[in-house]
């Protein structure tokens, strides 16, 4: 089919769908008058029942923890997969990242970029981790701080050079951090359905409002997602470094 | 006027679409899936919102029955880390096939190659 018959047959189409996702919006309730009960039941159950502050989080590490888990699971699965499709295929090797031209180092950063960089890493790792644990009470939790914490290790890479990324986040460590967190979560659901009743029950003293240790298995689970999402990024972002930087194809370079 | 957030979502997604079917590079058509799925945040959380609303985060105020429902924004939360993923596995294939057929277009792949 030539370029410009599948654009009009999309046109056709897509007009045909536009009409019909408009029609079906329309039957929603008006836009910012949310009827549905369950969001207004949870926001006024959450500190009673949890005591923790930030509902968002409630929802998602607690009244719907097993959706976290599933997430979990895909990011896993991701992770792996990404993981399995870079790898080093027959035929490829791996060198010190270099320019095509032998002999040629890639320049690395300069001082300025050096210095700035690695002085906000470790204002981003204390970001991070505050947002990770501080998730029942503020906005923020284990997959926002999680990436931030993975934003850390590109800050290195970005600030001085691939070698260092290496150093200091070892593939080993990403895995590890990554089956730590799925492995955690799934450990505090079970303990659920040991000392409680179900999956995912809230079975640790819930302390009191605005605590740092409050709210239950809530902290706990975030900070299970955290490190099994900061892995798991960090993971994903080296192993694109790697290939970029570092696979190169025996039979010298194909493409650029 | 309150109809304007559900017609931007239906329109990113129509958009997005377009955007994959008259794709010529690879890394543009997995953009554009982005663009397609980021529909469903704009959705999601038109839904939830309440006219004058405040966010479903007690820290500092007190519980209000104005605040915005929460379980649409933990799902956009949870759509977002799907859709990163999801794109990230992509580019890894993009990656491969680049390799493999020396080519993004998604014309050249024809499926009995390689």
């Amino acid at each position: 089919m030539s370029a410009s018959t599948r654009r009009t047959v999309f046109l056709i189409a897509g007009a045909g769908l536009l009409a019909l996702l408009l029609y079906s919006y329309a039957g929603l309730p008006d836009f910012g008058h949310y009827r549905g009960p369950y969001g207004d039941i949870l926001n006024r159950v959450s500190i009673p029942e949890r005591q923790a502050t930030a509902v968002v989080s409630a929802v998602n590490f607690d009244y719907r923890a097993i959706d976290t888990l599933g997430e979990e699971f895909i990011l896993l699965a991701a992770v792996v997969g990404v993981a399995t499709l870079l790898r080093r295929l027959g035929g490829e090797h791996e060198e010190e990242p270099d320019d095509e031209t032998t002999g040629r180092h890639v320049p690395s950063a300069s001082v300025a970029t050096g210095v700035a960089g690695l002085g906000v890493v470790g204002p981003t790792v204390l970001i991070g981790l505050y947002v990770v644990v501080h998730g029942h009470q503020t906005p923020g939790g284990g997959f926002q701080g999680g990436v931030i914490l993975a934003t850390a290790l590109l800050l290195v890479y970005l600030a001085d050079h691939y070698s260092t990324l290496r150093r200091v986040g070892p593939m080993w460590l990403n895995e590890l951090a990554e089956g730590l967190g799925g492995a955690g979560l799934t450990l505090i659901g079970i303990s659920g359905l040991v000392f409680g009743g179900a999956f995912f029950e809230n079975v640790l003293p819930l302390g009191s409002m605005g605590k740092l240790l409050s709210a239950g298995t809530i902290p706990l689970a975030s900070c299970a997602v955290g490190l099994a999402v900061s892995g798991g990024f960090a993971l994903m972002v080296s192993e694109f470094l790697q290939q970029t930087l570092v696979v190169r194809s025996d039979k010298g370079s194909q493409q650029k | 006027m309150s109809f304007l957030p559900f017609a931007v979502a239906a329109w990113v997604l129509v958009v997005g679409l377009y955007g994959i079917v008259t794709s010529r590079h690879l890394v543009h058509l997995i953009i554009c899936l982005s663009v397609v799925q980021s529909s469903t945040y704009v959705l999601l959380l038109a839904i939830g919102y309440k006219s004058g609303g405040s966010a479903p985060v007690f820290a500092d105020q007190p519980p209000s029955p104005r605040a915005v429902d929460p379980i649409v924004q933990a799902l956009t939360l949870t759509d977002v880390v799907v859709g990163t993923t999801v794109t990230a596995l992509l580019l890894a294939v993009a990656v491969q096939l680049n390799k493999r057929h020396g080519s993004l277009d998604p014309d050249d792949l024809h499926p009995l190659r390689g």
